[in-house]
């Protein structure tokens, strides 16, 4: 396997996707992508539905496999990677948070965000519940960490899939509209949390959304239409803040509306 | 969650209590299957300990005789068709040098107990009353560990010196005798004795209450005509199922016939074979059954869940926690279904002790479950269990993380 450069989270070359392959409706859905993120990056991922956004974002996250191409994670070529190896890899190193939150129904928001640390160590032990309630913290929702995944709001949910994500403390977190079925007030909180971690933590950021007001909060924005790469630029103008900040107390200023809206 | 519980434990139980209803019903459907395997079997066995028990009572489990007497037509060239052979009548005879035949079964290492029997027809009479007998003549000695006759007394002493005789109590009855009486022996050679009842005996077999008689040795030695001699040589062995193979090592070794129970009981042992078959029958398909339903069950339950566990994929969830995530499901149910089972089937015996009670009150035949029968069971249900959640264990594990997670 050949190690890069481990500034690079992320690189992507001539990756090709096709669905259904050696049947009669074989069809490409990426065209041979080629686009390098760096570590710390913020970047959105837009384009019009049926781009391929999703497709490339589960080739990137190891949960599918390209049909031609390379995708190396953190430095490591990951086309030879075995099952294992690759679950091995996802676990560590990257993290996940869908448009619809998935959280375990059967577990409360604390166990849902230690479930990555668990799943990849086996066994639960103090440090990841303190981790799970730190994150937990962050995102605002420690008053609720003992509800059940159900039994809290939409906005809420999303929130404990976003600590979820970063239990691992992964290198690289991948989030596939995360915010699109959130309303404006917590689609911006969730964002926000996003952009903390960025800041505090380093973390890596691929977003895919189709808000272009929350694509213009990114640092980089690419785009994405019928399976290839049309537009890669800086975001020049960064809105950085919401301006609903998240702490214990300010999980309440949420329902709120944030200046900039007005 | 302890320090001590992994991931797979946790998961899968609180997949379990998420759908809590269908666990339930599943628990129950396997406890239900556990509970007629269990008594089923118990009672099975407890039916035929009982008969095989009474059975052997009064009767050992291997007889030794002597070889079948045959006609030898004198002709042997094939060419004498139209000679009449008439089949040799069975003279009561001794066992060819009886002695050394009791000291070369003694040696086998299957067989417990030896003893040597003399036994013949006779009569018993007492004033206007006579009774045909088995008259059996025994060395009190040896015969005690062969058949527990001891244990069977019902009145006076087992004592079978040589003016003694030991009768059923029916024949006592037929004959109005009881301990203390005199009685008269007489056999078809003419010969006769005079005996005290010294002691009555019920083996709670009409038949042989009414005929057997016991009497000492040597005295039916004389009445018999085989002075020096033995009839029989009667053994008991370790294991009373493999019988029919002592038997026929001992055939082999000494020449002379030996006949197990089971030959001796042919028509039992088939009904028990078939009795045992059907149970083993039942036991299978309610075993499937049970299978079946945790099967199903799990199925569904990766179906409902396919998204979650395209979920925990993705966030490093392997294969193999994810296969045994499931079949710990599987495990668990047919383990709890067993334990409500094997709890169920003390049910089912407390029922069948209050209905299967004979006219005067008294239980039909006791049946013990067995602790060893419960933990087979609980065993087997949970291999069983592991078993039947192979197949949608192996559904989930195989789950493509981005289909499901696409759904």
């Amino acid at each position: 396997m050949t190690v890069r450069a481990s500034v690079e989270t992320l690189r992507l070359e001539g990756v090709r996707k096709s669905y259904g392959v050696g049947t009669p409706v074989e069809t490409e859905v990426l065209h041979g992508i080629d686009v390098v993120i760096g570590s710390g990056e913020f970047t959105a991922l837009v384009g019009p539905s049926g781009g391929g956004k999703s497709t490339l974002l589960n080739l990137i996250g190891l949960l599918d496999q390209p049909t031609g191409g390379k995708v190396w994670i953190q430095g490591v070529e990951t086309e030879k990677l075995g099952d294992a190896e690759r679950t091995r890899l996802r676990g560590r190193s990257i993290g996940f948070v869908f448009q619809y939150h998935y959280l375990l129904p059967a577990f409360t928001a604390l166990e849902n965000v230690m479930m990555p640390m668990l799943a990849v160590r086996g066994f639960p032990d103090d440090a990841m519940r303190e981790r799970a309630a730190k994150l937990l913290d962050e995102v605002g929702l420690t008053p609720w960490r003992d509800y059940r995944a159900n039994d809290i709001s939409g906005g809420q949910q999303q929130r404990v899939a976003v600590a979820r994500s970063l239990a691992m403390k992964p290198a690289l977190v991948l989030a596939d509209e995360p915010t699109g079925n959130l309303d404006t007030n917590s689609a911006d909180g969730v964002f926000d949390v996003l952009r903390q971690v960025n800041e505090s933590s380093g973390t890596t950021f691929l977003i895919v959304t189709h808000d272009p007001r929350l694509a213009q909060r990114c640092d980089r924005i690419i785009e994405l239409v019928d399976g290839r790469l049309v537009a890669d630029r800086p975001n020049t103008n960064v809105v950085r803040r919401s301006g609903a900040a998240f702490s214990e107390a300010g999980a309440a200023r949420l329902v709120t509306p944030s200046p900039e809206l007005k | 969650m302890s320090r001590f519980t992994p991931f797979e434990w946790i998961a899968a139980m609180r997949f379990m209590r998420e759908g809590f209803v269908q666990t339930l019903l599943i628990v129950f459907g396997v406890g239900l299957g556990v509970a007629v395997i269990v008594f089923m079997a118990a009672a099975l066995a407890a039916m035929q300990n009982n008969i095989i028990r009474r059975t052997l009572n009064y009767m050992a489990p291997i007889v030794v005789i002597p070889p079948q007497q045959v006609a030898r037509p004198l002709r042997e060239d094939g060419k004498g068709s139209a000679v009449l052979v008439q089949p040799r009548s069975q003279q009561l005879r001794s066992i060819d040098q009886w002695q050394k035949v009791r000291s070369q079964i003694e040696r086998l290492p299957d067989v417990t107990a030896v003893t040597p029997v003399v036994s013949g027809p006779g009569f018993a009479l007492r004033g206007d009353a006579n009774k045909a007998v088995n008259i059996t003549g025994i060395e009190p000695e040896t015969y005690l560990d062969v058949i527990a006759l001891g244990d069977k007394i019902v009145d006076g002493r087992l004592s079978v010196a040589s003016s003694d005789i030991v009768i059923g109590i029916e024949l006592a009855q037929d004959l109005g005798a009881g301990v203390g009486d005199k009685l008269r022996l007489t056999t078809a050679t003419g010969a006769s004795a005079t005996l005290n009842v010294t002691g009555i005996f019920d083996f709670g077999n009409k038949r042989v209450n009414e005929s057997n008689v016991y009497i000492s040795l040597h005295v039916a030695q004389s009445l018999l005509n085989l002075l020096g001699g033995v009839s029989s040589i009667e053994l008991r062995v370790r294991d009373p199922f493999d019988a029919e193979n002592v038997a026929q090592v001992i055939q082999d070794e000494t020449g002379q016939e030996a006949d197990s129970w089971i030959r001796t009981n042919a028509q039992f042992f088939t009904a028990m074979l078939a009795q045992t078959l059907t149970n083993r029958l039942i036991r299978f398909f309610v075993g499937l059954t049970a299978a079946l339903g945790i099967a199903s069950v799990l199925v569904v339950s990766v179906v409902q869940k396919s998204k979650e566990i395209g979920i925990l994929r993705a966030m490093g969830t392997s294969r193999g926690q994810v296969l045994r995530l499931f079949l710990l499901q599987g495990a668990v149910m047919a383990l709890a279904g067993s334990l409500l089972g094997s709890g169920l089937s003390f049910v089912f015996l407390a029922l069948f002790r209050s209905i299967a009670r004979n006219p005067d009150g008294t239980i039909m035949f006791p049946i013990d479950i067995e602790p060893s029968l419960i933990v087979t069971t609980a065993v087997g249900a949970t291999l069983v269990g592991v078993l039947a959640a192979a197949l949608p264990a192996r559904l989930a594990a195989q789950l493509d993380p981005a289909v499901a997670i696409r759904g």
